[in-house]
Order: structure tokens, then C-alpha cells, then sequence
């Protein structure tokens, strides 16, 4: 269960975001979540929903992408899907294989309110 | 109208960047590093108390023994003969992390060390998410669990390049399957380097202090 502990990752990386890119309030995270990444979605959720009060989060959703596994051969070089967790090509059956996706825990993109940017008045 | 900004930032980057300096400073220092990773119970510290009695008068070992809220494993680890062994309390985290590293790393001369063990919390899952600077993970599996493990835990697996696996003594009182089970294994990573013995009995451990040397004077002289 460190899913809380990637939530507060989430938010502070998140918070930082707002701040360098002025952005207006927050309504929506995209997240990138591999299968192979050991994160449970709902209690990635239910983290970032007890965390995120008084944060410029607090409006904010997630929305999580799951990423599949798959992975190329290093032998054939044939990418495929990863069912089961069997990573062995199933062209020439080589066990060595590159993971291509699947790891990823990834902050993807926010929604925010339109207009995004905040006029900055050391602009005008 | 909402709007859709660009992120694409991995969410453990901090994570990911302490990690790479880590990493460096002990590639300067040519010092060797595993992270052993399990369930509770596995024989994180059997092994590690067993590789410390074998190897101390041949190398300079380090320690950092992550434990969730006692000191006890780096106590046993201490009596060992592990003089440099640093007790890491996470108070209730279910994973060690970079920053916890890079905090404590300064108490260690790294110059004179040959190899860091690093103690990962007993834990399958959240470890695997968290880079701490080591050239590999050793992942332990003992026959007093599910043969099964492997398959519950395919991202621990994938990610280590080791897997150990302790109680051999024990097999026979169980419904252990071996030959399943580095199959399972296998089938998640290929190029798993398995060891199969016992730290209660001894049997097979020469095999992995054999290994280690190795792998210790490969990294040294890399």
C-alpha cells in the first residue's frame, strides 16, 4: 500500500506544475499507469481523494490510462502484447526480451479551467 | 471551457533523480550494491546475517537495514559481524526510498567499502517502484510460501536479476512445487540468476558466496 505515498507524490509534483505554469485551477489529472507498475488504481484513488483538500488539487480528478505490457524480442526483434505476465517472443521463443511498456507511472497532463494562464502582471 | 495542458513527468522523478546520484557516487567509489527485496519472513536477514559471517575477513561490507519500526534486524546483522551497519527505521513506510538512502549514505566512507546491501522492507510490491541507486534487486522467495509467488507478483520479478530461493530444508514437509516455480519465475524474466538453498542448514550457500565474490570483483574492476 504505498499508493498514498504516490498520491503525495502526485500532488506535490502537480502543485509545482500549477505554480511555473501559472496555471488556473486544476479539474482533471491524467495518469499513464503500467500494468507492470504495482499501483492499484482505486487506492491510488482513494489516496489522492483524502490528500488532496487544501491543496490547489482539492477540484481535481483522476483519470488513469492504463498502459498495457508489451515488449520486444532481442533476438527477432518482434514487439509484441505480454499476456499473463510470459515474457517469451512468441515468434522465436527467446526468453530475452526488452520490457517496452508497462512500468510507467506517469503524470500525462491536467485540465484546467480555460483561459489556462494567469496574466502575469511583470508581462504587461 | 476546460483545457488540456502537456505534463508527461514521471511521478517518481525526485525518486528516480536521487537515485541516479546515488548510483554515480557509488560507481566513483567502485562500490557494489543489491537491494534485497521479499515478503516478511523470506529470510532477508538469515541470508544477509550468513553472507556477513562468510565474507567479512574478504570484503568491506556495508549494511542499511530497513526495517518498519524496530531496530531488531540491524541488531542481528550488527552480532553478525557486520561492523557497518546502518538500522533504518521508516516508521510505518512499506518501502525504502532514494531519499532515505541519500540521507544516511554519508555516514558510510564509501572509499573504503567494497559493498552495500541495502534491506528493503518486507514487501513485494512497493519496493518495485522505488529506484534506490543499486546495480540489482535480489528478490527472495522461501518454500513456506505459495510456489505461486512469482505469478502474484510479476513486477518484483521482472525487476530483479537474482532470485534466492531459501528453506530448502523444508521442502519435503511442504507442497513447494521447485521446478514450478523457476518456471513461473523464468517465464517473467529469462535472465533471472537462481539460487536455491538454506540458511538454517547451510546447504547451498556456497554457490551464492561464490556468485557474490564475483559479482563484487566484476563491479570493482568495471
Amino acid at each position: 500500500m504505498h499508493e498514498l505515498s504516490i498520491a503525495s507524490s502526485i500532488i506535490e509534483t502537480v502543485t509545482r506544475e500549477i505554480q511555473e505554469k501559472k496555471l488556473d485551477a486544476v479539474q482533471a489529472v491524467g495518469l499513464r499507469i503500467g500494468e507492470l507498475s504495482g499501483i492499484l488504481p482505486d487506492a491510488l484513488e482513494f489516496g489522492f481523494d483524502a490528500l488532496k483538500s487544501d491543496t490547489p488539487l482539492a477540484q481535481a480528478e483522476l483519470v488513469i490510462e492504463i498502459v498495457p505490457v508489451t515488449a520486444v524480442c532481442s533476438e527477432c526483434k518482434h514487439e509484441f502484447k505480454v499476456e499473463e505476465f510470459v515474457f517469451i517472443c512468441p515468434q522465436c521463443q527467446s526468453s530475452a526480451v526488452e520490457t517496452y511498456s508497462g512500468q510507467e507511472l506517469e503524470i500525462a497532463w491536467l485540465e484546467t479551467e480555460s483561459p489556462h494562464r494567469k496574466i502575469d502582471e511583470t508581462e504587461i | 471551457m476546460a483545457e488540456k495542458v502537456a505534463v508527461e513527468k514521471k511521478v517518481l522523478s525526485e525518486n528516480d533523480k536521487l537515485a541516479a546520484e546515488i548510483r554515480a557516487q557509488l560507481k566513483k567509489h567502485a562500490v557494489a550494491s543489491l537491494n534485497f527485496v521479499s515478503s516478511p519472513g523470506s529470510g532477508k536477514t538469515s541470508l544477509l546475517e550468513k553472507t556477513l559471517e562468510a565474507l567479512r575477513n574478504e570484503l568491506k561490507i556495508a549494511l542499511i537495514a530497513g526495517d518498519v519500526q524496530t531496530e531488531n534486524d540491524a541488531n542481528r546483522l550488527t552480532r553478525a559481524g557486520g561492523t557497518l551497519v546502518r538500522p533504518l527505521v521508516t516508521g510505518g513506510a512499506c518501502h525504502l526510498d532514494a531519499r532515505m538512502i541519500a540521507r544516511v549514505l554519508p555516514e558510510f566512507e564509501l572509499a573504503s567499502l567494497d559493498v552495500l546491501f541495502l534491506e528493503n522492507v518486507g514487501n513485494l510490491v512497493c519496493p518495485s517502484s522505488y529506484d534506490l541507486g543499486e546495480d540489482m534487486k535480489v528478490v527472495l522467495i522461501s518454500t513456506t510460501e505459495g510456489d505461486d509467488k512469482p505469478l502474484k507478483y510479476p513486477g518484483m520479478f521482472r525487476r530483479s536479476s537474482v532470485m534466492v530461493i531459501n528453506k530448502i530444508d523444508l521442502l519435503e514437509f511442504t507442497d513447494f512445487d521447485m521446478e514450478a516455480v523457476k518456471r513461473n519465475a523464468l517465464q517473467i524474466n529469462g535472465r533471472l540468476k537462481i539460487f536455491e538453498l538454506s540458511c538454517r542448514t547451510g546447504e547451498g550457500l556456497q554457490a551464492w558466496f561464490d556468485w557474490l565474490r564475483d559479482f563484487v570483483k566484476t563491479q570493482k574492476n568495471s
